[in-house]
């Protein structure tokens, strides 16, 4: 026993003796990796990791006027936060935003790259038309957009996309757009709403939980901007599947309709889960094109949480308060990008 | 029934749902351009057929006054043309293109082909930086910029630029170096050649296609920035064209023929890369959306 542990020991030994000598001759060969991306790790702790730690540290505190006060109030900008009306309004506006330019994008995103697999003849102009929107800035579509959603007046006559209705024959669908200041929401006096006042869920009948029409133009003019993109993502998918499983399914005398919905949309469900995160991120953080369409709009019916932000950072200098609300954004991000990250990363290492 | 009858309705169905599926395309097709037919015909109207009530008729002719006012400005009206902002975006966007790519191709090649112990923890911790909201970040941002000097300057966008390029140029590198058999770099190691000669003489002359995708995407998304700009640029004399743009479309003293005529010019750019060279950008964007 004992020899035998001796042995195991001189063992040990002379392996640490090949690795300390691998570790001197490999220092240089070693550290010249890690050298090379140094400069970038530390730009990215610093200036991702250590300012978002500032700015959750911001958050915190007092420092709501020009001058820092980093005096510690705990969660009292939060609960400031919650409590106001404009911020409540904005979450609603990012869910509704979100949830209805996900459904347009992936909707016309899909449809038109199944179409233009079918074959078709100039599928290289459709694709390129369909596309370059990607190349232009929000403010470029939020200015046009603003311009072709532009209502017009009772007195001066119809401009934009309401003229073109008239134009056509289509006045019936002529509306305020952007300017029409109405929200959706159950009306508490019907009988759902009467139901959910009696169940406790009356503030679901509130308009803090409706849709405000006019976010529809800014969902329009995203989709015009993002669905192309979808479209390629889907248009490489398909591209990869063998034509021989549609063969194999047509054989056992599947219809088109059912090869798309039972062989062609589960195969692409890794794209659709990548262009949900990767719209959906977007639509948390979207700024630019509120900035160039339509600002907060009348009674905030198209503010969003970065606008706030931006306002309540810059315009009034309440720093902490505007730090708050990008921890809030951050905080939506992070729980829709991290676990794709994990996912993705994870995938990568088994394959 | 003979054959060729029983076949005929068979053969007008398929045509049918064929004559169906190009107008659908072609219909999508129009919503996706009329934008751009707006921005075209308003742009070359003249000043006297400019109504908002007759935007969708054609200009009776070219006529260059809107894109000769959104360019240069004008002094009676008093507002500023977008000809320096213009000149501000390709100062700003070319050097921080060319840096972010180099950055970029660095740390591909080295967490490709030299991952070291933690690097596969690196990855994913640079990545998330290309997801954040900014707006987490601004606020240090704006005032460490102002400590160092760099608050309201070009060379301060610049820098941020490259900073927060950094995650998407090292994604598509690293996914385009993976590409390259990793037995190349092997060889070279075994005849004694180190990291930086591998780079020089064996990954670098292999890298052009992606050294174009990563220039087109960075500059795409430089050129089109707007948050960074307009927070860190409060100085008219330095802002890009997405700032010039945003204040002269929200003046109310600016006709809409002249905003949209800024419109192109502000879309020029990209859309000419993307015309040239839209095979590269689609490559890009599909890198952009990491491995589908």
């Amino acid at each position: 026993m004992a020899k035998k542990i001796a042995a195991h020991r001189e063992l040990i030994s002379e392996e640490r003796k090949v690795r300390s000598t691998w570790a001197r001759r490999l220092t240089w060969e070693r550290m010249a990796p890690v050298l090379l991306v140094l400069p970038s790790a530390i730009a990215i702790a610093i200036f991702v990791y250590g300012f978002i730690g500032f700015t959750g540290f911001a958050s915190l505190t007092r420092w709501n006027k020009l001058l820092p006060d980093f005096t510690l109030v705990g969660l009292s900008n939060y609960l400031v936060l919650f409590a106001h009306p404009r911020f409540q309004i904005d979450v609603r506006n990012s869910v509704v935003f979100t949830a209805l330019f996900l459904t347009g994008c992936v909707g016309i995103g899909f449809l038109l790259a199944v179409l233009l697999d079918q074959r078709v003849k100039g599928e290289n102009i459709f694709r390129s038309i369909y596309l370059f929107p990607m190349a232009i800035s929000f403010i470029v579509t939020g200015v046009v957009w603003r311009w072709l959603l532009n209502p017009g007046s009772l007195e001066m006559g119809s401009t934009g996309v309401n003229l073109l209705f008239d134009r056509v024959g289509l006045g019936f669908l002529k509306w305020g757009w952007f300017t029409d200041p109405t929200v959706l929401h159950i009306r508490p006096d019907n009988g759902l709403g009467i139901f959910l006042q009696g169940i406790g869920l009356g503030a679901l009948t509130t308009d803090k939980f409706g849709i405000p029409v006019a976010i529809i133009s800014l969902v329009i003019a995203a989709t015009w901007q993002m669905s192309g993109y979808v479209m390629a993502m889907y248009l490489a998918g398909l591209h990869g599947i063998p034509e021989e499983l549609r063969e194999a399914a047509r054989v056992d005398g599947a219809s088109e309709w059912q090869i798309l919905w039972h062989v062609l949309w589960p195969l692409l469900r890794p794209i659709t889960l990548g262009a949900v995160i990767i719209l959906g991120h977007i639509s948390l953080k979207i700024y630019d094109l509120v900035v160039a369409m339509t600002g907060p709009g009348i009674g905030f019916s198209t503010d969003v949480p970065a606008y706030f932000m931006w306002e309540t950072t810059f315009h009034s200098n309440r720093f902490a308060q505007g730090a708050s609300i990008a921890t809030i954004m951050l905080i939506m991000v992070a729980i829709l990008i991290i676990p794709y990250l994990v996912y993705s990363t994870r995938r990568e290492v088994e394959a | 029934m003979t054959t060729a009858e029983r076949a005929l309705p068979r053969v007008a169905r398929v045509r049918w749902s064929r004559v169906l599926i190009y107008a659908i395309l072609i219909a999508f097709a129009a919503f996706y351009l009329m934008p751009v037919y707006i921005l075209l015909i308003t742009g070359m109207k003249s000043f006297a057929e400019v109504s908002l009530y007759r935007m969708w008729s054609l200009p009776s002719g070219v006529h260059f006054d809107s894109f000769t006012k959104a360019w240069f400005g004008s002094v009676e009206e008093g507002f500023r043309g977008l000809s320096l902002n213009f000149m501000n975006s390709v100062y700003i966007t070319i050097p921080a293109t060319i840096i972010s790519a180099i950055l970029g191709s660095m740390n591909g090649y080295v967490l490709s082909k030299w991952r070291f112990r933690g690097s596969d923890m690196l990855f994913p911790a640079l990545l998330f930086g290309m997801f954040i909201p900014y707006q987490s970040i601004l606020i240090p941002l704006v005032q460490s910029l102002s400590k160092i000097g760099l608050y309201g300057t070009i060379p301060g966008l610049i820098f941020v630029h490259i900073v927060y390029g950094i995650p998407i140029t090292t994604l598509i590198f690293r996914n385009y170096y993976a590409t390259v058999p990793t037995e190349l770099v092997e060889a070279a190691k075994i005849d004694g050649a180190n990291i930086f000669s591998i780079y020089r003489w064996v990954m670098f002359p292999l890298s052009m296609p992606g050294f174009v995708v990563v220039l087109i995407w960075q500059f795409t998304s430089i050129w089109n920035d707007f948050l960074f700009a307009v927070t860190i640029a409060q100085n008219p004399a330095i802002q890009p064209i997405t700032v010039g743009l945003n204040n002269l479309a929200g003046s109310y003293i600016v006709q809409w023929n002249v905003q949209m005529a800024g419109a192109l010019i502000a879309a020029l750019p990209t859309l000419l890369v993307y015309i040239f060279l839209g095979r590269f950008f689609m490559r890009g964007l599909l890198a952009g959306a990491l491995k589908g």
